[in-house]
């Protein structure tokens, strides 16, 4: 189907196919509409094709599809760098995620009610009762509380790579306010401008659901008896980096982003204030952390929270998405037991397997750990943004020491993974088109059941040779096309 | 649908107010260059920062009053809220407060008439680019009222859009009336000169004003009908009498059409001012003191905007 032959310029033909496994070269046998997709891309000009991809990133810019660095003077607005190559998941391959993540959500939401009720998983000793009773974002207060259709993870991102063998495996859950959808969604939109030709008539699966899904899930767990809920979305504000984001969903949900100003808590009822005054307010996607939800309750400092607003959840008087106290199931170390907290709930085996993991605060893990250092990438458990990892394979000797030391100081606070050859996909750089790596974040929404939006956030690492894809260490991302069947 | 926020509310009306300010700003510099080509002598610069009660933050930074520091101020400084950019940048926070609520093509317009202002080099402001330069920023905020009326939503947001733009205008179009009587009263011989005649005529160049002042007063340009005009025409969208009656029926449709019950007081006030500027007559208000009189309204619309805060964006 896809002819590569000779009449137009091949801008494939000098492609450096390297050691890792290859999104669209390496993959495209099998599934002709990626093959397809493939064969339109050899038969574009370069030139062309850089001069699109600075128009596209100069359109998103003026669109403000951006994120916010707040310096002393003033906010700027940068993009996400977007590389318009699209990545591309064959229909097949994306059955088998979706069912991965569907999986991965039932798990997680019958984790996290366990640990916030009865805690059998703690007794039968699946999970370490030091790991996550003691856990920093294990919420007292949620104790016993019961959340609507016992759904905590309304909206979860799944960290998935490809390995070596071009199979993928998790890296990480975020159970918190997984962010990126918005980029999901307007990628899309840009792709559809500026490269019609590359797209038409290929059985790319639509993005654009996204929005009314979410408002659905909301409306499934708002209070019962509330003919018309009202749905908002809680920001921090037009100054968190994020804010382009909680615009766009509020957008495609159609409903008020407020601030945690607009809101007030009154006989444990919420309300937002509105011209005409107070109007009732029945569920909440907060993109605001646990911590700064309510002052009362959480920082007596946060401004950005509502005060009552956790006494008013407790009574079920609201509804809050994600839950509140998701946070202790998307640790890094408790990532390392998912599998077992998969079998142990579903009597399954995980479809999507996670990366081989050593628990640090496990003697033999730590040890393990220490003995192979110079292979091993090691990852602090509470941080996130891909800070404070110490990738073996590319440290100096300096680094390497140090993060021994690190690590015999408070082992606990490390897990250890072997280094995953990402895969890479075709990327536009300086030096023509070249293979960089991705990663994969799909997304799932949850009220009465889960749905998961048709392929997900690639982030790509654009700088030559390294594998840490976060925008904060120069990551850009790229439009995922599923193929449908 | 939900009832609108009180915060966007009161970005909507901010705003409209500040695209409409800098809007008039770039008219009132553009009238004042072109009286100061008449003229010679710094002094005709001065009205500009004291009709927007400049002059201490203009003292701050600037020595002397000549064109050059005070477009400069007018234009680019961003330390006062006073200048185009400023209100360019303060109109554009605002619409970032209300992008989940506005278009996109909104947002991207004033996003990049903010980039374009941020990029404008202090050599653009010279005397030969100024008229040009002045047109441009008109034009874009032109093009932004075009986009306002061409893609937002016709709700409450819409309707405080619109009460501050016509607040806004009412006042600007005092002010543009009043740097002329800045201008030329020391000199009353100079009254019907060829010299006053043409900048009447300038006035109501900027003011978009002149042709269809020409259609009502076909053959004479006497100073009073220009005042009258501007002031107390009921057709000539920037007039005050014009604007304040599209004040009252846009409040009066907040309570009819969206059955709020806020904006009483601000009405009862607004009566007042239409009353008696219905039964105003130009020469008599000229002879009791022009300057007094827009300094009255101005003050009664200030009173306006902050009964419409406080019955609104407060809570």
């Amino acid at each position: 189907m896809a002819d590569t032959s000779s009449d137009a310029g091949d801008l494939l033909a000098h492609y450096p196919v390297g050691p890792f496994f290859d999104e669209l070269l390496g993959n495209a046998e099998g599934d002709p509409a990626l093959a397809e997709m493939v064969g339109r891309l050899a038969r574009m000009d370069l030139d062309d094709l850089r001069r699109r991809s600075e128009d596209a990133e100069q359109e998103l810019f003026n669109l403000g599809i951006t994120f916010l660095i707040l310096s002393d003077r003033e906010a700027i607005d940068r993009i996400l760098p977007f590389d318009v190559i699209p990545r591309v998941i064959p229909s097949a391959e994306w059955r088998q995620l979706e069912r991965g993540v569907e999986q991965r959500v039932q798990a997680l939401n019958l984790f996290l009610h366990d640990l916030y009720h009865d805690q059998i998983v703690v007794r039968d000793g699946v999970v370490p009762a030091e790991l996550v009773l003691g856990h920093p974002q294990f919420v007292d207060a949620m104790m016993g509380l019961d959340v609507p259709r016992q759904t905590y993870v309304h909206v979860l991102g799944v960290d998935l790579v490809r390995d070596g063998e071009g199979a993928f495996r998790v890296l990480e859950d975020n159970c918190r306010c997984p962010s990126g959808v918005s980029y999901v969604v307007e990628n899309r939109h840009m792709m559809r401008r500026a490269f019609p030709d590359l797209m038409s008539g290929l059985p790319v699966r639509n993005v654009d659901d996204y929005g009314r899904r979410l408002h659905n899930a909301l409306c499934d767990v708002a209070p019962a008896g509330v003919d018309e809920p009202q749905v908002v979305l809680l920001s921090p504000g037009t100054y968190n980096s994020a804010y382009f984001e909680h615009v766009f969903l509020a957008r495609e949900m159609g409903v008020p982003l407020v601030e945690g100003r607009d809101l007030f808590v009154e006989d444990d009822r919420v309300y937002m204030r509105t011209i005409e005054g107070p109007a009732p307010v029945h569920a909440i996607y907060r993109r605001i952390g646990d911590d700064f939800l309510d002052p009362r309750a959480f920082r007596p400092d946060s401004l950005l929270g509502v005060p009552g607003l956790m006494r008013a959840y407790a009574k079920g008087n609201v509804a809050l998405a994600n839950a509140v106290g998701t946070g202790v199931s998307d640790d890094k170390a408790v990532y390392a037991y998912m599998p077992r907290i998969i079998r142990h709930y579903l009597d399954q085996e995980p479809v999507i397997p996670n990366v081989p993991t050593h628990i640090c605060r496990e003697k033999e893990g730590l040890q393990i750990t220490l003995d192979n250092l110079a292979d091993l990438v090691v990852k602090p458990v509470g941080e996130a943004g891909g800070y404070g990892i110490t990738i073996g394979p590319h440290a100096s000797r300096e680094e390497l020491d140090a993060c021994r030391a690190r690590l015999l100081e408070n082992p606990a606070n490390y897990i250890s993974q072997p280094m995953i050859p990402l895969s890479v996909c075709p990327t536009l750089t300086e030096d023509g088109i070249e293979p960089r790596h991705v990663d994969l974040r799909p997304f799932a929404i949850t009220g009465a059941s889960t749905w998961v939006l048709p392929g997900g956030l690639t982030r790509v690492a654009l700088r030559k040779g390294t594998l840490v894809v976060n925008s904060s260490q120069g990551g850009g991302s790229k439009d995922t096309w599923v193929m449908g069947t | 649908m939900a009832r609108l926020l009180a915060r966007y509310a009161d970005a909507s009306f901010w705003m409209a107010r500040y695209m409409e300010r800098a809007e008039n700003l770039a008219r009132v510099i553009d009238v004042n260059a072109t009286f100061a080509r008449y003229d010679t002598g710094a002094s005709t610069w001065t009205p500009i920062i004291e009709l927007y009660a400049n002059q201490e933050a203009f003292a701050a930074k600037y020595a002397e009053a000549d064109q050059a520091s005070v477009v400069r101020f007018s234009l680019l400084d961003l330390d006062s809220l006073q200048s185009i950019r400023a209100m360019v940048r303060a109109a554009r926070e605002n619409a970032r407060t209300l992008r989940p609520l506005i278009s996109t093509e909104m947002w991207m317009h004033l996003n990049t008439f903010h980039d374009w202002m941020g990029n404008l080099r202090p050599n653009r402001i010279a005397e030969p680019h100024l008229p040009r330069l002045c047109a441009a920023i008109k034009e874009r905020c032109q093009a932004h009222a075009g986009i306002v009326e061409g893609t937002f939503f016709r709700d409450e947001g819409w309707s405080f859009y619109q009460l501050g733009m016509m607040i806004e205008r009412a006042d600007q179009t005092t002010r543009l009336v009043d740097i002329k009587y800045h201008t030329l009263l020391p000199n009353p011989e100079d009254v019907g000169s060829a010299h006053d005649v043409s900048q009447w005529n300038s006035l109501l160049r900027s003011a978009a004003g002149y042709h269809a002042f020409r259609r009502i007063h076909p053959r004479g340009l006497q100073p009073a009908d220009v005042a009258g005009f501007l002031l107390l025409n009921p057709s000539f969208p920037r007039s005050l009498s014009r604007c304040v009656d599209d004040v009252n029926e846009l409040l009066t449709s907040l309570k009819s059409k969206y059955g709020l019950t806020g904006g009483n007081s601000a009405l009862e006030r607004l009566d007042e001012l239409q009353a008696v500027l219905l039964e105003a007559n130009i020469k008599e208000v000229i002879g009791h003191g022009l300057h007094e009189f827009i300094d009255w309204v101005q003050r009664q619309l200030n009173t306006v905007t902050d009964q419409i805060v406080a019955d609104f964006f407060g809570l």
